[in-house]
């Protein structure tokens, strides 16, 4: 049971409760060493009480999320940046 | 509520104890991690309080093992919603370990191996109500449980109780932790359903 | 406070189990019907939730298994021993009845039938599930674009759609690896996927070929890490790990 996770294909389900769009494609820079990389290639720890999304670089924390009842929570501290693809303005 | 689905139980067991509102009951022991397991060897595992003003008091393994040991046999709560009853525990009871430590702190941020955080007050660490454990029904802990060492404070939901613990900072203002700042309640009675912020 | 849907976001549907096969004993695709489906791309997934009568609820991912057909929604779901979720799907739901799902999910791990680079699909046990959405999505759409499937599972009688698979499909072709027990006259050992079985299996890395690899996170690390030491380019690397189960 060592290194239980997941990809972070696995947030786009509960990301979607927040974005109109699939934030797992948008890329990522991580703030710990800078490494970027789509949402969707972070590693994601499931078994805990949010989900924890991190750089599979360094191993920070780049994004957690932590649904309660009436509210999602959403940390994205440990990343610099999102590049979201859209569609030419 | 959401729609239900006939004959959907879930793994939950044993009707009829008294469980904290909204938990189930468990036999099994759930792993929950929110990242990689830390593997520290004991020797090199130190255990360090650090007072408002800056003290450093220290441990290591061998001088953990030295002082004397308790047996707790507690409940334990996780905020997922699991419970477990009757878990024994071995392990040096937190008043042993600051009894010598000179402090008019209210607040304590407990800090684990791989850069965990968790946040209560002091006194909720005190009179027999929190333990450095090291042994888990009658073995070494294993490192998914926490192993070499965690921090048990079975009053307060599971999360408090950090794994792979590596110190305690004394505060005299609170400082949220890992779960802490990302919603989850800063003290956390499971009688009293404290699993958010604002419950 | 009621709050109305906002759009684009998603909630949860109500899917009604509408037909069942057994994939292999321990595995059943379960068809359900969900009224309004936008449709989906090869390779998403979903979650489902079921709930208890008292309330307890809990949720799990499920990769669609075949290509988006109007309110159909079909996965595959392996039997984990004492799973939770898994084990009420495969044995506790009946035709009729209904659970909760929430998506198209996932928009990284996924093919489509535009996209021209040769695939190599590498699938450990149920790995396999949305790997067969994007061979079926391809038959689907009559594309020609060249595919193969290297399919890990312990023994000859764990393959999911074993007949299907067999079926000639020209393109895709399909190799396995038998971890446990092989078919007999099989020249292959029993063993886990090693460097031998992705080189002669897959494409060389030359022809920058877009691979998706599945299955339990285990599996998925040998395979990425595979692929990495034959000279595969790292974004070209898709990965979609079930965890530590799976198959
Ligand atoms: C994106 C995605 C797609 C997926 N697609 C599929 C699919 O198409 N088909 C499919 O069959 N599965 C798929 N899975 C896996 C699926 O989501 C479930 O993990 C699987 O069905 C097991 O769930 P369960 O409730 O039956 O088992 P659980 O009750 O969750 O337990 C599974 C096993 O893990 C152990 N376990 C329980 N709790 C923990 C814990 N806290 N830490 C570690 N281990 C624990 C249990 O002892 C048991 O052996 C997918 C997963 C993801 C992330
Ligand atoms: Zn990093």
């Amino acid at each position: 049971m060592i290194d239980d996770y997941e990809d972070g294909n696995a947030l786009a389900g509960p990301l979607s409760e927040i974005f109109t769009f699939d934030v797992t494609t948008a890329d990522t820079r991580c703030a710990g060493c800078g490494r970027t990389g789509p949402v969707a290639g972070l590693r994601v720890y499931t078994h805990a009480p949010g989900l924890v999304a991190r750089c599979p670089g360094c191993e920070e924390v780049v994004l957690r999320v932590v649904r309660t009842p009436t509210a999602a929570w959403l940390d994205l501290r440990g990343s610099v940046a999102l590049r979201i693809p859209l569609a030419p303005a | 509520m959401g729609i239900v689905s006939p004959g959907f139980h879930g793994r939950r067991r044993g009707a009829g104890v008294k469980l904290p509102p909204g938990q189930y009951l468990t036999e099994d022991f759930p792993v929950l991690s929110a990242g990689p397991t830390p593997r520290i060897r004991p020797e090199d595992w130190e255990f360090t309080v650090t007072t408002e003003t800056g003290q450093e008091h220290r441990w290591s393994w061998r001088e953990l093992l030295d002082l004397p040991g308790e047996t707790p046999t507690v409940d334990i709560h996780c905020v997922t919603k699991w419970s477990k009853l009757g878990t024994s525990w071995e392990g040096v009871s937190l008043d042993t370990l600051l009894a010598d430590v000179d402090t008019a702190a209210d607040y304590a941020l407990v800090h684990s191996y791989g850069g965990y955080t968790t946040n209560l007050p002091l006194e909720d660490l005190l009179d027999g109500q929190a333990w450095i454990a090291y042994r888990f029904d009658g073995e070494d802990l294993a490192p998914e449980h926490g192993g070499p060492a965690r921090l048990l404070v079975p009053h307060l939901y599971f999360w408090k109780s950090a794994k792979w613990v590596r110190g305690i900072r004394l505060m005299d203002e609170d400082e949220p932790g890992f779960w802490e700042t990302a919603g989850y309640h800063d003290y956390g009675d499971p009688w009293r359903e404290q699993r958010y912020q604002g419950d | 406070m009621a709050r109305a849907a906002v759009p684009g976001r998603l909630s949860w549907r109500v899917a009604r189990l509408t037909d069942t096969r057994a994939e292999t004993a321990t595995a059943r695709t379960l068809v359900f019907d969900v009224p309004g489906w936008p449709g989906h791309l090869a390779g998403q997934h979903v979650d489902v939730r079921l709930t208890a009568d008292d309330g307890y609820s809990t949720q799990r991912s499920y990769s669609i298994a075949a290509p988006a057909d109007g309110d159909r929604v079909e996965l595959t779901v392996q039997d984990v021993p004492d799973g939770e979720v898994s084990s009420y799907l495969t044995e506790g739901l009946s035709v009729g009845d209904p659970v909760e799902i929430r998506g198209p999910v996932g928009g990284w791990f996924v093919w489509r039938p535009a996209d021209t680079a040769p695939v190599l699909l590498v699938a450990g046990g149920s790995g396999v599930v949305p790997l067969m959405a994007m061979a079926r999505a391809r038959r689907q759409a009559g594309s020609r674009t060249p595919f193969r499937l290297v399919y890990s599972v312990r023994t000859p009688a764990d393959r999911y759609y074993a007949a299907e698979l067999r079926r000639p499909d020209p393109g895709l072709d399909v190799a396995y690896v038998y971890t446990r027990a092989v078919p007999e006259g099989s020249s292959r050992p029993p063993g886990r996927l090693a460097v031998a079985d992705l080189n002669s299996g897959g494409w060389p890395a030359d022809f920058a070929p877009d691979c998706f690899v599945c299955g339990p996170t285990g599996f998925v690390e040998t395979a990425a890490d595979i692929l990495l030491s034959l000279g595969h380019d790292a974004r070209k690397i898709k990965t979609e790990r079930f965890g530590p189960t799976g198959g």
